[in-house]
């Protein structure tokens, strides 16, 4: 694959918003990689402020809590110099019977320049860009997409083990509930990965092989000689009725410990989306190995591929002077 | 009743003049068989014959005459109910298992509706223990599919399993809620153990004493209807189309149900099915004046519904004939029908009762020895069931002609509670050995 270098105002991206991964090409994922890459240098410098949003407001819309997602896209807009609101739902109008309509339109009338949407009801994302006119990047809607995890996920991966396509990700746990392992199944297909998932029976989505992965239900096999295991959250909060009779039976089974992961590469590397829940799908003992675990780096990366996607997505608007942005629209 | 308490055998034994039969291999032939300690060591159809044998008694072997009578693998009864621990004063692991002996029963599977209900590992491994103390048969448990039984959340089927629970049901309850059904299937699958079904909508039958019909209708009964079996089991059949999972329907008793298991085998669906001797042996004339030790769940059916579970025995689709063995002691069975509990006791009557599909010439021996012995065994992946080499010597001896009348009262179950009290019968047990032990022989 040759790709020409990406301009730096953003022009080569065709999209408005970011939504998902699905339907995104292999050169542009990776020119969002490589545009993050750049990034991590910068952010590990002790001067780590940009310009590139100067003037421009970004507005965290957090529909469901989050520590993480949140404080990384607040900081990769503050390190490039933009303005950044963060509402979350507890202060909000929604709890005042605000529809998500109504609210789009508010925020809408404010002028913001890019809006970060995190809500809990897949394509409650998508439904609330098409009210607005700034960019908007999906910060995770359902159970459907979170694609600056997924980027965040290939940039760790590539950065350790040089390249995407040809390694074996074994994605392990709660795949039925996981807007992570939907994105990171599409990016890492995309990207020529070979993708297992691995889960109990029940939470395995109905047709999961149509997505183009083999589909395990012991953990052994599935995490055989793979370079990746990505462990997910299981997220009982998603759950309604029993998809696992017990935490207990679950860890016994699926979780990850150093007896199961011996099925894997010697050289395997442990990923993990946060937040864990220790002693249900991770031992601790895993989690912790800084020879072996990525998650620690995952959070660094997750800044990095942030600026990038803002970056990008900004450069799709219209400048600041009045003249007219790329954006498709 | 020898060897009652006796350590593990290490010995050797001699079964000579036998006829032996393995329905795994379709062996019927005479011969001998040679345990040593625990495990069959040598048989064969020429071994210890006469003059000319491959490998002599050995010098340090016991011997039995088994004097042209069958030596068969003990057969495995599949469905049990236990009632220790919770209610002791109908039956003990101790009685039942005297019980299985006498029956020539050398494994039992027992289902989870204890009180407490074998809904986790500790409940498991108690019976267990139990049962290793009474030392006389095999018991193997099925665990709860839901925790208390109650029908909503799956129990620890992963860790039951890893403890040596053999599948899993909610025992004498349907399990109704179609999620829990779809996910229990599913779930069970990722550790290959089937899911057993009492196949019965409970709305249907709510409050039902007996088979709905003309006999009912006369007696002032309410009625269970036939396609409330029927029912449960095409919901249950197109949920294993959905999950691939692995599922068994108990005691069967209608020939709708029969059609539809007959069907979705033909179809190529993991489905098995077993029925009870009651169920092929006996109708809903039974029930007679009010007789309540014919007040089954489900309930004795039609000739029409008797008839095509013979049919279903004959050509395969009912793979397994369990006892469904349930004590009711005297205070639940000697009330008004409507008041008195449902369950008979089975153990010992499962092979006479069995064999009479043999002497009504439906099948041979050889064939309905294996619904009692290799079919279950495979069905729930134990060891047991048949002859082979190496393998446990889990045996029955018995003449499959000998005449002898049922009697309540000489029954080693706790409870007394047979469907064929008085009913003359052929096909006697002599001999009963689990793990190369005798455990049960006739004139003991």
């Amino acid at each position: 694959m040759s790709v020409a270098p990406a301009p730096s105002d953003g022009t080569w991206f065709p999209l408005k918003n970011l939504l998902g991964i699905e339907g995104l090409s292999p050169d542009e994922i990776t020119l969002l990689l490589d545009l993050s890459e750049t990034y991590v240098e910068q952010n590990r410098r002790p001067d780590k402020k940009q310009s590139v949003l100067r003037g421009r407001t970004l507005i965290n819309l957090f529909f469901e809590t989050s520590t993480r997602t949140r404080t990384s896209f607040e900081l990769a807009g503050k390190r490039l110099g933009g303005d950044v609101i963060n509402i979350s739902v507890s202060d909000s109008a929604i709890k005042k019977g605000e529809t998500l309509m109504d609210t789009a339109m508010t925020l809408n009338a404010m002028h913001a320049d890019v809006l970060v949407v995190r809500h809990p009801f897949s394509g409650g994302v998508a439904l609330l860009a098409q009210k607005v006119n700034c960019a908007v990047i999906n910060a995770g809607d359902g159970s459907h997409e979170h694609p600056t995890q997924a980027l965040l996920d290939a940039l760790t991966i590539r950065r350790r083990k040089g390249r995407l396509a040809g390694l074996t990700v074994a994605i392990c746990g709660d795949v039925m509930h996981s807007r992570v392992a939907r994105s990171n199944i599409h990016l890492l297909n995309t990207m020529g990965a070979r993708v297992r998932i691995v889960a109990p029976p029940t939470l395995v989505p109905a047709q999961a092989n149509r997505l183009g992965v083999e589909v395990f239900t012991e953990m052994e096999p599935g995490i055989a000689d793979c370079d990746i295991v990505m462990m997910l959250r299981l997220q009982s909060e998603r759950m309604s009725g029993s998809f696992v009779p017990s935490v207990r039976e679950y860890f016994h089974f699926w979780g990850l410990d150093y007896e199961k992961l011996r099925a894997a590469k010697a050289e395997a590397l442990i990923m993990h989306p946060g937040p864990m829940n220790r002693g249900v799908e991770i031992d601790s003992e895993v989690a912790d190995d800084v020879g072996r675990s990525l998650i620690h780096e995952q959070v660094e990366m997750g800044v990095a591929v942030r600026m990038a996607c803002l970056e990008t997505l900004v450069g799709q608007l219209p400048s600041l002077d009045g003249t007219e942005g790329n954006a498709a629209q | 009743m020898t060897a009652n308490g006796e350590k593990r055998a290490t010995g050797k034994v001699a079964y000579v003049n036998a006829r032996l039969l393995d329905p795994a291999s379709e062996l019927d032939a005479p011969g001998g068989l040679l345990t040593v300690g625990e495990a069959i060591a040598e048989f064969g159809p020429r071994l210890f014959a006469g003059g000319q044998f491959e490998v002599g008694i050995p010098d340090d072997a016991q011997v039995i005459d088994c004097k042209g009578a069958c030596l068969a693998p003990g057969l495995i009864d599949i469905r049990v109910q236990l009632r220790d621990p919770g209610e002791e004063h109908k039956e003990t692991i101790q009685s039942r298992s005297r019980a299985a002996a006498a029956g020539g029963v050398t494994a039992m599977v027992c289902l989870p509706n204890t009180d407490p209900p074998i809904d986790d590992v500790s409940v498991l491994e108690f019976i267990a223990r139990r049962a290793r103390e009474v030392k006389l048969v095999k018991v193997y448990a099925y665990g709860a599919l839901t925790r208390g039984l109650e029908g909503r959340e799956i129990t620890e089927i992963g860790l039951m399993a890893e403890a040596g629970a053999l599948g899993f049901t909610d025992g004498v309850k349907a399990t109704t809620d179609a999620t829990v059904m779809r996910r229990a299937l599913s779930y069970a699958s990722a550790f290959g153990k089937p899911i057993i079904q009492h196949p019965e909508e409970p709305s249907l039958a709510a409050g039902g004493e007996m088979n709905e019909g003309e006999i009912a209708m006369r007696l002032g009964l309410k009625g269970i209807p036939a396609v409330a079996e029927t029912i449960m089991v095409e919901r249950d059949l197109r949920l294993v189309e959905l999950t691939g999972g692995r599922y068994h329907a108990a005691h069967l008793s209608t020939a709708g149900a029969i059609q539809r298991i007959r069907e979705a085998k033909a179809d190529g669906l993991p489905v098995t099915c077993d029925t009870a001797p009651h169920y092929f042996a006996l109708n809903e004339m039974a029930v007679g004046d009010y007789r309540t030790f014919a007040k089954v769940s489900p309930p004795l059916r039609a000739e029409v519904d008797r008839r095509a579970v013979v049919e279903g025995i004959k050509d395969g689709t009912i793979d397994v004939i369990a006892s469904d063995h349930a004590p009711q002691d005297q205070d639940s069975k000697r009330l008004p029908f409507t008041q008195a509990e449902f369950g008979v006791v089975g153990l010992e009557t499962l092979l006479p009762i069995s064999l009479e599909l043999v002497h009504n010439a439906h099948m041979s021996l050889i064939e309905v020895l294996a619904r009692l012995t290799c079919r279950p065994a495979d069905l729930l992946g134990l060891r047991s069931g048949r002859l082979a080499k190496g393998g446990p010597a889990d045996l029955v001896l018995f003449d499959p002609d000998r005449p002898w009348r049922i009697e309540d009262g000489e029954l080693n179950s706790k409870s007394k509670n047979s469907a064929f009290d008085g009913r003359p019968v052929q096909g006697r047990v002599l001999r009963t050995v689990v793990d190369g032990r005798t455990v049960y022989t006739l004139d003991g």
